[in-house]
C-alpha cells in the first residue's frame, strides 16, 4: 500500500478528530457538570457555519468571519442557556431529550427561514488554496494544515485551561461532584452559563473552519452530533483528557477506514464485493469501536467521577 | 381504583366506545370524503404499536433505547425480503419478522444491559447504526435506495390493497398489542420491571432476577417494534434503511415521552398526538416543524409527565 495515501488519510483524520474535539468538549463540560443532556449542541455548530458563511459573504474577510461566528454563536448559546436550559438541569434526562430536540426543529426552521433551504457557500480564503509540499512527493492542501494548526493550539490552551486555572479547577470539581463543589462556594449557576457560551463559541470555530470543506447547510449539525456523543462516551462523560483521545480515535478511525478499508479489501476479495463491503465496515466500525470499549470499560477511558 | 402504584388499568369502560369509534372510522372518513386519512390513521396505529413496544422498557423498565427503530427495520426488511422470495402470506411474515427482531434484540439487549443510563442509551445507538449502514450497503436488496414491495399481503380472503382492511387489521393487531402489555405489566413479572426502574439492589435483594426480567422486556419489545415494521413495510410498499435512521428511533422516543412514559396509553397518545400534529401543520404552513418544535416545548415545560400525565394528575385531585 501506498505510504503517501496513508500519510493523507493519517493527516485528514487527525484534522477531522480535532474538529470533533472542538465540539465534544463543550458537550462532555455541559453533560459532566449539568448531568443535562444537550442534543441541540449540534444546532450551535451549523448557526456557526451560517454566521461565518454571511459574515464572509458581506466582507469578503475569512477571519472576520471566524470572530463574527464565535461572538455571535456564543451570545446565542448563551441567551439560550438562560432563557430555557436553565429550566431543564433538574429534570430527568427524558425531558431533557425532548425539549432540545424540539430546540432542533425550531433552530433548523429558524435558520432555513432566514437564509432559506439551499446550502449556503463558504470558500477557502484564496491565500489558503493551493496544496503545499510537506514532505518530497507527500502534497497536502494548506488549509487542511490551518485546521490541524488551530485545533492542536485549541486544544492545547483547553487543556491548559482546564488543568491550570481557577476556572478550570471550578469546572472539574462541578464535573466530578456538583454537589461539593457549590458547597465549597463555586457558583455554579454562573459558571455554567459561562461554560455553555465558551462551548458555543467552540462549536461556532468547529463550523465556520470545517464550512469551506463540507456543505454549509440545515441539518448539518445532526451527523456531526451524533460523532461528538460517540465520542464523549468512549473517552468518558466529563473528561476533557477523555475527549481529546476519544476525538482523535474516532476521528482517524473514520477517515482511515473510508479509503484504506477498500483498498484493503479489494486485495483481499472480488472488486465487487470491496466495493460494496468496503463503505459499510467503515461506517460501521467506530460504533463497533464504541461497543468495545464500552463492553471493556463501561465509564469511558477516562471516566471523570470516580 | 387504584389497586397500587404499580398497576395500571386499562381504558376501563371507555374501551368499548372507543374501539367502536375507531373501528367505524373508515366509513366516517369515507362519508366526508376523506378517505386518503384512513392511510394516516393506519400509520398511526402502526408507531403506535411501535411506540407501545418502546414504552414497555423505557417508561416502565426505565431503559432508555435509542436503537428501537433498528427493530422496527429489521420486522419491515424480513418482510421485504420473504416477499422478494415470492412468500407474500401474512401468517408466514409476521411471526418471522417478529422472530427476527426478536433474535436482534435478544443479541443487542444481552451486551446493552451491561451498562447504564448515558451508556446505554449510546450502545443501543451503536448496535442500531450498525444495521443502518449494513442495510445501506446491502446492494441485493436496494441499498439506498430500498426495496420496493410487488404486492401487499394475502390474509386469508381479506384483500388488504383495499386501506380499509388494512386498517382494521392494523386496529385489530394494535388492540391485541395493548392488552397483551396491559397484562404483561400488571402480572408479577411486571411488578419487577417497574420495580426495578425504581431501586434495581432492593429488587435483587428480594430474590428479583434484575437482569434476566429486563434482557425478556427488551426482546419481547424487539419483537413487538418488528412487528410494526412488518405492517410498515406493507403500508408503504416499500422499504427503506431510513427506517433503521436514529432519526426515527429519537422519534419514536419523542412519542413515548409527549405521551407518557409509563403510562399504559403513552405510546398510542404519542403517535397519535405526534403524527396528527405534523400532518395538520404542514397543511397550514411551509415552517411546520418550527410550530411542531414550539409546541413539543410547551409539552416539556407544562406537562412533564406527558400528555397521559396531565389527565391522570386531574384524575387523582378530583
Amino acid at each position: 500500500m501506498d505510504w503517501i495515501l496513508v500519510a493523507e488519510q493519517a493527516l485528514n483524520g487527525l484534522q477531522f478528530g480535532l474538529m470533533l474535539f472542538l465540539l465534544a468538549a463543550g458537550l462532555t463540560l455541559v453533560f459532566g457538570i449539568m448531568d443535562m443532556i444537550n442534543l441541540a449542541h449540534g444546532s450551535l455548530y451549523m448557526v456557526g457555519a451560517y454566521l461565518a458563511a454571511a459574515v464572509m459573504a458581506a466582507t469578503g474577510s475569512f477571519l472576520l468571519a471566524i470572530g463574527a461566528a464565535l461572538v455571535g454563536t456564543a451570545a446565542f448559546g448563551m441567551l439560550l442557556e438562560t432563557t430555557l436550559l436553565r429550566r431543564l438541569y433538574q429534570r430527568d434526562h427524558l425531558s431533557q431529550v425532548l425539549a432540545t430536540f424540539a430546540l432542533i426543529l425550531i433552530i433548523n426552521e429558524g435558520v432555513r427561514m432566514i437564509w432559506g433551504a439551499q446550502p449556503v457557500m463558504l470558500n477557502t480564503p484564496a491565500a489558503l488554496s493551493g496544496p503545499v509540499e510537506l514532505l518530497p512527493g507527500l502534497m497536502y492542501p494548506a488549509y487542511r494544515l490551518l485546521i490541524i494548526g488551530v485545533g492542536l493550539a485549541v486544544a492545547v490552551l483547553l487543556y491548559l485551561l482546564v488543568t491550570r486555572t481557577r476556572w478550570g479547577m471550578w469546572v472539574r470539581a462541578g464535573a466530578s461532584n456538583r454537589a461539593m463543589a457549590t458547597a465549597m462556594g463555586v457558583n455554579i449557576r454562573w459558571l455554567f452559563t459561562a461554560v455553555f457560551g465558551f462551548g458555543a463559541a467552540l462549536c461556532a470555530l468547529a463550523g465556520s473552519l470545517l464550512g469551506p470543506l463540507l456543505a454549509v447547510q440545515v441539518g448539518m449539525g445532526e451527523s456531526i452530533l451524533i460523532l461528538a456523543f460517540v465520542v464523549i462516551v468512549i473517552g468518558g462523560i466529563g473528561s476533557i483528557r477523555g475527549a481529546l483521545v476519544g476525538a482523535l480515535l474516532v476521528g482517524l478511525v473514520d477517515t482511515c477506514s473510508r479509503t484504506l478499508l477498500p483498498a484493503l479489501l479489494r486485495q483481499l476479495a472480488s472488486p465487487e464485493v470491496a466495493s460494496n463491503l468496503g463503505p459499510a465496515l467503515a461506517s460501521i466500525l467506530i460504533y463497533v469501536l464504541m461497543a468495545a470499549v464500552l463492553f471493556w470499560k463501561p465509564q469511558g477511558l477516562f471516566p471523570a467521577r470516580g | 381504583m387504584r389497586t397500587s402504584l404499580l398497576h395500571h388499568r386499562g381504558a376501563g369502560r371507555w374501551i368499548w366506545p372507543l374501539l367502536a369509534l375507531l373501528a367505524a372510522l373508515p366509513p366516517l372518513l369515507a362519508a366526508f370524503g376523506l378517505e386518503f386519512y384512513v392511510g394516516v390513521a393506519s400509520r398511526i396505529l402502526i408507531f403506535a404499536i411501535a411506540a407501545s413496544s418502546l414504552n414497555l422498557i423505557l417508561g416502565f423498565g426505565g431503559l432508555v433505547s435509542f436503537g428501537h427503530a433498528a427493530f422496527v427495520g429489521l420486522g419491515a426488511y424480513t418482510v421485504g425480503i420473504l416477499m422478494d422470495a415470492g412468500v407474500s402470506s401474512a401468517f408466514i411474515a409476521w411471526p418471522a419478522a417478529m422472530l427476527v427482531s426478536g433474535l436482534a434484540a435478544a443479541l443487542i439487549g444481552a451486551v446493552s444491559l451491561r451498562t447504564r443510563g448515558v451508556y446505554f442509551i449510546m450502545i443501543t445507538l451503536a448496535f442500531a447504526q450498525m444495521f443502518y449502514y449494513l442495510m445501506v450497503s446491502l446492494k441485493a436488496y436496494g441499498g439506498e435506495d430500498g426495496l420496493p414491495l410487488p404486492a401487499r399481503w394475502a390474509l386469508a380472503g381479506l384483500d388488504l390493497k383495499d386501506d380499509a382492511s388494512f386498517y382494521w387489521v392494523a386496529l385489530a393487531l394494535f388492540a391485541a398489542v395493548t392488552l397483551g402489555l396491559q397484562r404483561l405489566i400488571n402480572s408479577p413479572f411486571g411488578w419487577l420491571l417497574q420495580g426495578a426502574k425504581e431501586n434495581e439492589t432492593r429488587i435483587a435483594a428480594v430474590g428479583g432476577r434484575v437482569f434476566a426480567v429486563q434482557w425478556q422486556a427488551f426482546v419481547l419489545a424487539g419483537a413487538i417494534a418488528g412487528l410494526a415494521g412488518a405492517l410498515l413495510a406493507n403500508l408503504n410498499g416499500l422499504v427503506t434503511p431510513h427506517l433503521m435512521h436514529w432519526s426515527q428511533s429519537g422519534q419514536l422516543m419523542v412519542m413515548v415521552i409527549i405521551g407518557g412514559a409509563g403510562a399504559l396509553w403513552g405510546g398510542a397518545l404519542g403517535a397519535a398526538v405526534l403524527l396528527l400534529l405534523e400532518e395538520i401543520l404542514s397543511g397550514y404552513t411551509l415552517h411546520w416543524q418550527l410550530a411542531l418544535g414550539l409546541a413539543l416545548l410547551l409539552v416539556v415545560l407544562f406537562a412533564p409527565r406527558g400528555l397521559a400525565g396531565l389527565w391522570r394528575r386531574r384524575a387523582s385531585h378530583g
